[in-house]
């Protein structure tokens, strides 16, 4: 079977498994678009190569499986720089195919022609320009390979247009999948240290504070099932990251819910007066550890993750495993059975009870609004929590809003959280959402947004309506960037500078219609409920609502940027408990009150 | 000014596919990481597949096991081979042209023999010189021959393996 390389690039797709691409043509991708038509692949037309990127992204959060996203050269590639960097830095499996110019032209500064491989190099896990068309599946088969194992991260494949083109004699060739990889120097396969596990048992048996400090990488490897066999066996507390909302049910006795700058007290006290980290697949994050010097003084870190250069690049560990945390998880329960469990470790009363004191003391909290008040955001997520069926899927731009979702939503089932952790970027709900809604149509998905994410990718809602991805966006329109102003309020004497945005310029109801979304305005606490049941029986098209909430509402609690952890910020209301609960530990430790 | 010969610096004998941008992506790892390359050498090894880059970097920009961790997350990477000056046999090659006049021209062949380097040419009023050993014989060299005026000089870069029965720090893919 002689085919080009077009052909055989969508081929190559085929054979991975591909069920849709996001997408967007243009000049130089234009001969792999033909074969497309012909093709089972479903394409999503998405309305800007970003958007392409962060859909093929929040269909990776969602499933686990690759997300696949093809767009031209030049601009579009530069389009699609941000969702790599974002999948970079969360780890997402992605493979992103770039046209490029044809190699003859290749250093001419042709027209649309940047250096995409160079542009992409920092940001990407791997990628190729592939230079002839009989190296494609070869190429689109290691992509997929590097992608998806090991720490998983995007993959690009660059594809100049005379190898894929149809009228190109030289672009023929006879069809063959390879066997295997061809990737002499990445073996992610690394076998698992027992030594080490055996070490990190011992620790886990004699700890008084133990703690969980769980991230993305229990997702990624997972490893949700085998964590709540860990905790429950070993009584283990579990802190989940930004990363990890969903790894483990915060329903769950043991859950503490999320810690770092914005997570609450107890997660985050937990991590300061803690023994023994165990870290799995977590990264120890500026956003997590606060002041590093000041980070979880007295802990014992036992370190879990499947890459190796993780291991001390922040604080040093006492036990290092590499490898997927599943996989060191089973080990460790195995270990633990035999050890004796719980029983025959380090009595943790003490420690629980104090958690719980925490628990009970400091809590999430907010005042509620006011009659005549516009909408508090926290109050807005607890309805939305409450009227979505358990497995609805809820992604989230970056911002207050992001972190009072995480705050708020009950996560008790894996994948059901898509966001931008590590780039933070704004923007990311709407796609995301997009991406994870094509990957589960039967489920209900959310964005949570605000109303400067909105602005920044809100067109991709003309996909939604045009591709029949009916997505549902919670707009918390608070006429601000939030979180800027929160910093402009606290760190910079409320000089509020460019953060102004307007709860009402644009209409956002009108903007929703035009793009054929279904779009309500609520501004009334007592109307909230009704309309969100409104908005979860309408399956045919895309929804918005546009919140009118409050702009003075802060994140708490908070830890300053590069401050200590042993210095959280809490709602106002709690700050006089907060100084007594500080005087009693002051004094337990000796200190003078 | 730190030199090549200073025990701040490690030797790391990096293998890699030879693949296009391959040398790119390392000088870009170094950059986007904040690590110091102090001198580079490349060239094919073991066939056309592989090539080695011989990476002089300076340990106190980072710690080297994260430098070497890194490194290898590269796809491209195939094995990291950790020189400690000790343990390894160096060598770099130096080629310099000094400006000099008749009357000191003996005295600059003499230090040429002294230190076993080679004249490569003789004009009028200058010489080119070259000189290999291990970097500190050259910084030496160096050292001694700014006594006279050097108008070019150029330095390869240092090139390693591990010394003979040693046992070289290495990372590999399996």
């Amino acid at each position: 079977m002689r085919l080009n390389g077009g052909e055989a690039l969508i081929k190559s797709l085929e054979m991975m498994g591909t069920e849709v691409i996001f997408g967007y043509p243009g000049g130089a991708i234009l001969p792999v678009y033909d074969p497309i038509i012909d093709s089972k692949i479903r394409h999503v037309l998405a309305r800007h190569e970003q958007g392409a990127g962060h859909m093929a992204e929040g269909y990776a959060h969602a499933t686990g499986r690759p997300g696949v996203c093809m767009v031209t050269s030049g601009p579009a590639a530069t389009n699609i720089v941000t969702p790599l960097a974002d999948a970079y830095l969360d780890s997402v499996p992605l493979v992103c195919i770039t046209g490029q110019v044809g190699l003859a032209a290749i250093g001419t500064d042709a027209f649309q022609e940047v250096d995409t491989t160079g542009i992409t190099r920092s940001i990407t896990k791997h990628n190729f320009l592939v230079t002839r068309a009989q190296d494609i599946p070869q190429a689109i088969r290691d992509a997929f390979y590097i992608a998806t194992t090991g720490r998983p991260g995007p993959v690009l494949v660059d594809i100049p247009k005379n190898i894929v083109d149809a009228g190109n004699p030289d672009a023929y060739f006879e069809w063959e999948w390879p066997e295997t990889t061809d990737l002499p120097g990445y073996n992610p396969e690394l076998p698992l240290d027992h030594d080490a596990v055996a070490e990190a048992v011992e620790l886990i048996m004699a700890a008084e504070r133990p703690l969980l400090y769980v991230g993305g990488g229990v997702l990624k490897s997972r490893g949700a099932e085998i964590l709540r066999q860990l905790a429950e066996l070993m009584n283990l507390p579990v802190v989940t990251t930004l990363m990890a909302r969903g790894a483990f049910p915060d329903s769950h006795e043991l859950c503490l819910g999320m810690p770092g700058m914005h997570g609450n007290y107890t997660a985050i006290t937990a991590m300061q007066k803690s023994d023994l980290l165990i870290a799995m697949g977590s990264r120890f994050d500026d956003r997590v550890t606060g002041k590093v010097g000041a980070f979880a003084p007295e802990a014992k870190i036992i370190h879990v993750d499947i890459d190796p250069a993780e291991h001390g690049k922040v604080r040093q560990p006492d036990v290092a495993i590499v490898g997927d945390c599943r996989i060191v998880m089973e080990a460790m329960v195995d270990a633990l059975r035999t050890a004796g469990g719980a029983e025959s470790a380090a009595d943790h009363s003490a420690w629980r009870q104090q958690l719980s004191g925490w628990q009970e003391n400091f809590p999430l909290t907010y005042e509620a609004s006011a009659p005549g008040e516009l909408l508090k955001p926290q109050f807005v997520l607890e309805k939305l929590r409450d009227g979505c069926p358990a497995d609805t899927i809820v992604a989230s731009g970056v911002g207050q809003h992001q972190m009072w979702t995480s705050q708020y939503w009950q996560f008790d089932h894996p994948y059901t959280w898509v966001n931008s952790g590590g780039l933070g970027t704004m923007g990311f709900s709407i796609p995301a959402a997009i991406g994870a809604k094509a990957a589960y149509p039967d489920r209900t998905v959310w964005a949570v947004d605000g109303d400067g994410c909105f602005q920044m990718t809100a067109q991709e809602l003309v996909t939604a309506s045009v591709s029949k991805i009916p997505v549902k966006i919670a707009l918390l329109n608070n006429a601000y960037l939030g979180m800027v102003r929160q910093w402009q309020e606290l760190f910079y004497e409320e000089r509020y500078s460019e953060v102004y945005l307007s709860h009402d310029m644009p209409d956002y109801v009108k903007w929703a219609e035009a793009m054929g979304c279904v779009a309500f305005r609520v501004e009334d606490p007592d109307e909230v409920e009704a309309v969100i049941a409104r908005a979860n029986a309408i399956n045919d098209r895309p929804v918005v609502i546009d919140f009118r909430c409050h702009s003075n509402e802060k994140v708490y609690p908070m830890v300053a940027a590069g401050g200590s952890n042993d210095d959280v910020m809490v709602d106002p209301s709690q700050e006089a408990l907060l100084v007594v609960a500080k005087a009693a530990s002051a004094s337990q430790n000796g200190e003078p009150s | 000014m730190t030199r090549p010969g200073d025990l701040s610096h490690h030797t790391l004998a990096v293998l890699v596919e030879n693949k296009a941008g391959v040398l790119a992506r390392v000088a870009d790892l170094f950059a986007r990481r904040g690590y110091n390359i102090v001198s580079l050498a490349v060239a094919p090894t073991r066939g056309e597949r592989f090539s080695r880059i011989t990476i002089v970097v300076d340990v106190e920009s980072a710690p080297l096991e994260q430098i070497t961790k890194q490194l290898f997350k590269l796809i491209n990477v195939v094995e990291i081979v950790q020189l400690a000056p000790e343990e390894s046999v160096e060598r770099e090659l130096m080629i310099a042209t000094v400006q000099v006049g008749q009357e000191h021209r003996s005295q600059v062949v003499e230090l040429v023999d002294i230190f076993e380097g080679k004249i490569l040419a003789v004009g009028s009023n200058h010489l080119t010189v070259s000189l290999d050993g291990g970097p500190s014989k050259l910084d030496d060299f160096e050292a001694l021959l700014a006594d006279y005026n050097i108008t070019e000089l150029q330095r390869s870069g240092r090139i390693a393996l591990p010394r003979i029965g040693r046992d070289a720090p290495r990372v590999a893919a399996g």
